[in-house]
């Protein structure tokens, strides 16, 4: 086995009374898939915020290529969820892929010939010369996060954290993007750390999946985590899997205290 | 007769301290001004200016330097706008809590004051064309202070500012380049002070870079029309001021105004 990218050992998060997690132990290996999936306030988001080093453990520790994380990691891509950009900001696509390739560096932004190259090959990558000059403010959902793809693999990191980068997507735009993510992770030989509430667009892909429920968590691969007797144990109600045209629903949650959607985990 | 320019070539020895001040005012506004408008602190300006003024008004009643009074104030303003309101909204209301607090105090300063009426007045609204040798070395001092932080942080500042979340995850230190984008702004409205008065520092910081955005949203092209355009305005207002014997505040914000309003309709030409 290579050495893991990302190590979280004992890992434990709690604030105050809410656990969200308790000694989490998990090891990532380069080209691996994982994604992280859980309902709202189970500690998805979190947990990639204790990956960065924004979120102090209760106990335990995390590692990045053997190293522990304290504020962010030019090793690290990440990909947000999106959000609309204000049609003024002074960003074309192109210089979005520049500010992951060099833009947490110190001095003035000259442009030089490797970043020049480097971002031309990205936008190979990734279809996107049409767009490069366009104000990110105009782009669609689906075309921003292409780009964020690009940008989060632009230097070559060997860890890349999404944090629902599929959310606000219609289906077919979800696809294109999660199949980018996919095919630059493997010509990158970058880990991919998932968070979403719904493991449809990414099924073809994930090698593991990290499941978080009141406070307790599976690992496994998806076929070993998505069944009904599994999650039944982790929330501690009946909860029925069900797979319909290679899809997985998952019913019984109770989660309703958000979009209905999120039932589609 | 508002303008007369008969004697121009006599006069413009006298102002060429002015013109000097004028010009690094506008490369620093410039430059500054389009981390305002990207960093969305086009109000917090206004407030650090009016603090700068009551420090400066201090100064002037106390009988030391103004400038250094002008310093201390924004500083104040800067280190309290960036502490108490790291949120937007936050921010808001904490300017508009110090603006009138900060106003109310310079007013009361140079209403004690018994000296020269010019100069209290020159506070607010900017002065004629009197910046002299120690003035300028002063303002040249901060210039190029400002000038170098930005030249080392200008790369990290802008992700921090475009994309704040993936700044963070990507090791910026974005709170440390918050601080130190307030303690550049604190100085930059400082210096503005001192030739536009307090009341107008918005022309130089925030005008000429809201309108470069308006027609380009290239990100280093934004930066030179930003300068070019606080060039225009400040230059360009004192000599007009020069001919009149007018303050040159309201020549260099009916510049910066008028370039403002041809860059919004040249947007709008193009849609």
């Amino acid at each position: 086995m290579n050495k893991p990218v990302l190590e979280i050992t004992d890992a434990t998060l709690a604030y105050g009374e809410k656990t969200l997690w308790t000694n989490l132990n998990l090891a990532v290996q380069p080209h691996e898939f994982i994604a992280v999936i859980g309902s709202n306030g189970s500690g998805k988001t979190s947990l990639l915020r204790a990956i960065l080093g924004q979120e102090p453990l209760t106990s335990g520790s995390i590692t990045v290529a053997g190293k522990p994380v304290t504020a962010g990691s030019a090793s690290i891509g990440y990909i947000p969820q999106h959000r609309s950009t204000d049609a003024s900001t002074p960003m074309r696509a192109r210089d979005l892929l520049r500010l992951g390739f060099d833009g947490h560096r110190w001095g003035l932004p000259l442009p030089t010939r490797k970043m020049r190259a480097r971002v031309n090959h990205v936008l190979d990558c990734i279809d996107g010369h049409d767009l490069a000059d366009s104000a990110i403010g105009t782009l669609s959902g689906g075309q921003l996060q292409r780009f964020r793809v690009g940008q989060a693999v632009i230097g070559n990191p060997s860890l890349i954290l999404a944090d629902e980068p599929l959310s606000a997507l219609d289906l077919h735009q979800q696809q294109s993007v999660a199949n980018l993510l996919d095919e630059e992770r493997r010509e990158h030989n970058a880990a991919v750390i998932f968070v979403t509430h719904d493991v449809n667009p990414i099924l073809g892909m994930v090698d593991r999946v990290l499941y978080l429920a009141n406070g307790h968590f599976r690992i496994g691969t998806p076929d070993e985590v998505m069944r009904s007797e599994v999650l039944s144990e982790l929330y501690g109600t009946q909860v029925d899997v069900v797979r319909n045209q290679g899809r997985i629903v998952v019913v019984g949650t109770h989660d309703h205290d958000h979009h209905p959607d999120e039932e589609w985990v | 007769m508002i303008f007369n320019f008969t004697d121009f070539g006599a006069l413009l020895p006298l102002i060429t301290n002015s013109l000097i001040a004028g010009a690094l005012l506008a490369l620093v506004g410039g430059l500054i001004g389009v981390f305002v408008n990207t960093r969305d602190m086009s109000f917090a300006v206004h407030g650090i200016s009016e603090l700068s003024f009551a420090g400066a008004s201090f100064a002037l009643l106390a009988g030391t330097d103004v400038v250094l009074g002008s310093i201390a104030g924004s500083l104040v303003a800067a280190g309290l706008i960036g502490v108490l309101g790291a949120k937007a909204r936050e921010r808001n209301s904490i300017v508009a809590v110090l603006m009138p607090a900060g106003l109310g105090l310079g007013i009361m300063a140079i209403s004690l004051y018994k000296g020269q009426a010019l100069n209290k007045f020159g506070l607010l609204t900017g002065q004629i064309v009197a910046v002299d040798v120690p003035q300028l070395a002063w303002l040249a001092g901060i210039s190029v202070f400002i000038l170098a932080v930005l030249a080392v942080v200008w790369r990290p500042l802008a992700f921090a500012s475009l994309d704040p979340e993936v700044a963070l995850a990507r090791g910026v230190p974005t709170r440390g380049l918050s601080v130190v984008f307030m303690l550049l702004l604190g100085l930059a409205v400082a210096a503005s002070v001192q030739v536009v008065g307090a009341l107008l520092v918005l022309s130089l910081l925030v005008t000429p870079a809201a309108a470069a955005l308006r027609v380009t949203k290239v990100p280093g092209l934004v930066a030179v029309l930003s300068v070019a355009f606080a060039m225009v305005s400040v230059i360009g207002g004192i000599l007009l001021a020069v001919g009149a014997g007018l303050p040159i505040s309201p020549y260099v914000t009916t510049i910066s105004f008028l370039i403002y309003l041809a860059c919004r309709l040249i947007e709008r030409f193009r849609k």
